[in-house]
């Protein structure tokens, strides 16, 4: 009997070990860049530490007199993390709650479409859009705003399987014919009944729609739009301590977020898209 | 076009007053995923001068287009490996801790960050660490370990691997932890009630039914890398080594007349490299969540 303690234990401890090592070993990789970011734009010109640029940085008077770009490209992605997620709800919700209630036979073109931009790397994304942004270009003007269209398709297959898994959860249809009994228009279905029961889905595909939209740089680079990103890019080639500093601080910033929604019962994995592909569990049988 | 579409979809049936609901969404989806998806697919076929032709197709011959294609493969495939290997070691490691501990957490929030934190923010402060003015380069060269003074960070088979692997490794670990997590103890027991060792659970029991779920996750790593962009155009400012590189540079350099459709020939290269891998992983997830179920 404590022969087979003794051995529980020492595997323990063998366990104890070796979960250790390999965490502090690939925590140090992933420190050292970032290590590397505070250790740079804590330096001046001559070597010596100095906290100019974070000084800076804190200075919203300083930073968009002297880097325009800067204030063009946060402003811009602040009203993208808006703008995206509000269509992509409006668009989504609305469309596949329906498809559920009257048109059944069309689920499985729904998945399809939005499952699409999988196959369709950003990149190609946007030698297929050239053609269709001219257009928005002429109707609606060259604001970098407009790029939301192309981020919703971008969002479209996470958002897509993360409001799936909600609505399936749910029994759409007797809620809805509930309410339909009791008197409701579909309106009111949809934002007094449907939404508040899929509050938690609607928030995880917001959430993606905020993260992608914060960090994407290829589509609106090539299509010389100044977002977030693509300031950065630009202010590393004239100051790029700034541009460093920026990144580290959007970075720590999500971390914070992140790490206190996972005490708040959050759900798991939620920012990184791809892994949000996985389909639903299945419940025990 | 999107009429007839739907109204296949509802085997020939009469479209009703339910389906104009759909159309919104159907409307939008055509204008910016279907449109461009076949503006690049029929693009790839046409000449400069409008008419059909396979030169574009031919021209996915020469050798800058093919290197590019081999460098991208490779440069995605290496990650990919060694991002799933370590990222599925490091998900076992979090795996074997307390379920709802600290460190779990700080790990999963932290993968969450960094397999997003791709792009230009990476490349900088990988510049910031490992250029000839960084200070882990100062730090190796003065322990006479480094002699090219950081440029090897701008290749895309030495620098850029290892760029890469700082998203592929977190984004591993939040696809398999899932995974690892579903690992009963009951099996274990059950393997060593039988008079199995370590080694017979992992190759006979664990090592099966995790095997699916690590594949695919190697899969999603590879079609993650293969299409990256950001990171490597913010890396690498001379030369296109990879394909979405080239890709990029048919589109902002108008040197070339007719080198468009060449760019869209590539997309459609890509495109098919993407769905076949992204088919696969489809296939392999299904065989892999029969295990997932708690």
């Amino acid at each position: 009997m404590s022969a087979a303690r003794g051995q529980r234990a020492a595997f323990r401890r063998r366990q104890d070990l070796f979960r250790w090592v390999v965490v502090t070993v690939v925590v140090l990789f992933f420190l050292a860049p970032l290590a590397g970011s505070l250790d740079f734009t804590t330096r001046d010109a001559g070597g010596h530490r100095s906290t100019q640029t974070w000084s800076t940085l804190l200075d919203v008077g300083a930073i968009s007199s002297r880097y325009p770009d800067l204030q063009t490209g946060f402003l811009a992605s602040a009203g993208l993390a808006v703008l995206t997620p509000a269509i992509m709800l409006l668009l989504l919700v609305p469309t596949m709650t329906w498809v559920r209630l009257r048109v059944p036979g069309a689920s499985r073109l729904v998945e399809f479409l939005c499952l699409l931009p999988l196959t369709v790397p950003a990149i190609v994304l946007v030698v297929g859009l050239t053609p269709v942004y001219a257009w928005v270009t002429y109707f609606l003007g060259e604001s970098t705003i407009w790029l939301a269209f192309a981020y919703v398709v971008l969002v479209l297959p996470y958002a897509y399987r993360s409001l799936d898994a909600g609505l399936r959860a749910i029994d759409v249809r007797t809620l809805s014919e509930a309410a339909r009994s009791l008197g409701a228009g579909w309106l009111t279905v949809m934002v007094r009944v449907i939404l508040p029961n899929v509050r938690t889905a609607v928030l995880s595909a917001s959430f993606l729609a905020v993260a992608l939209t914060l960090g994407e740089f290829t589509i609106a680079s090539l299509f010389s739009r100044t977002n977030l990103q693509v300031a950065m890019y630009l202010l590393g080639k004239s100051d790029a301590q700034i541009s460093v500093a920026v990144g580290l601080a959007f970075l720590v910033f999500s971390f914070v977020v992140l790490f206190a929604l996972s005490f708040a019962g959050g759900q798991r994995g939620a920012v990184a898209p791809l892994a949000r592909l996985r389909r639903p569990r299945k419940e025990p049988s | 076009m999107a009429d007839a579409r739907l109204r296949r979809a509802f085997g020939g049936r009469r479209p009703s007053g339910a389906l104009l609901g759909v159309v919104p969404f159907f409307a939008y989806v055509t204008v910016f995923l279907v449109i461009p998806t076949l503006v690049v697919v029929f693009g790839a076929f046409v000449g400069h001068d409008g008419g059909l032709t396979l030169a574009n197709v031919r021209a996915l011959g020469n050798p800058a287009v093919t290197s590019a294609l081999w460098h991208s493969v490779i440069l995605s495939a290496v990650t990919a490996v060694a991002g799933a290997v370590i990222g599925a070691v490091l998900a076992y490691a979090v795996s074997t801790g307390r379920p709802d501990g600290i460190l779990k957490r700080f790990i999963t929030s932290l993968s969450g960050v960094l397999a997003q934190f791709g792009g230009v923010a990476l490349a900088f402060a990988f510049l910031a660490t490992f250029s000839a003015e960084g200070y882990l380069t100062k730090l190796l060269t003065s322990a006479g370990l480094n002699s090219n003074g950081g440029l090897w960070l701008y290749e895309w088979n030495q620098g850029l691997m290892l760029v890469y692997l700082y998203f592929q490794i977190p984004l591993m670990l939040i696809v398999f932890l899932p995974a690892v997590e579903g690992l009963k103890p009951q099996w274990r027991e059950a393997a060593e009630t039988l008079g199995g060792s370590t080694f017979v659970y992992w190759r006979k029991v664990a090592g099966p039914i995790l095997l699916p779920s690590f594949i695919g996750g190697l899969l999603l790593l590879f079609t993650n890398a293969f299409s990256a962009y950001a990171t490597a155009a913010a890396l690498v400012s001379q030369g296109s080594p990879l394909l979405p590189l080239a890709i990029g540079n048919t589109l902002s350099s108008e040197v070339v007349l007719g080198q468009e459709n060449v760019g869209k020939a590539m997309a459609l290269e890509m495109v098919v490299v993407v769905a076949i891998v992204m088919t696969a992983y489809v296939l392999l997830d299904r065989r892999a969540s029969r295990w997932l179920v708690r």
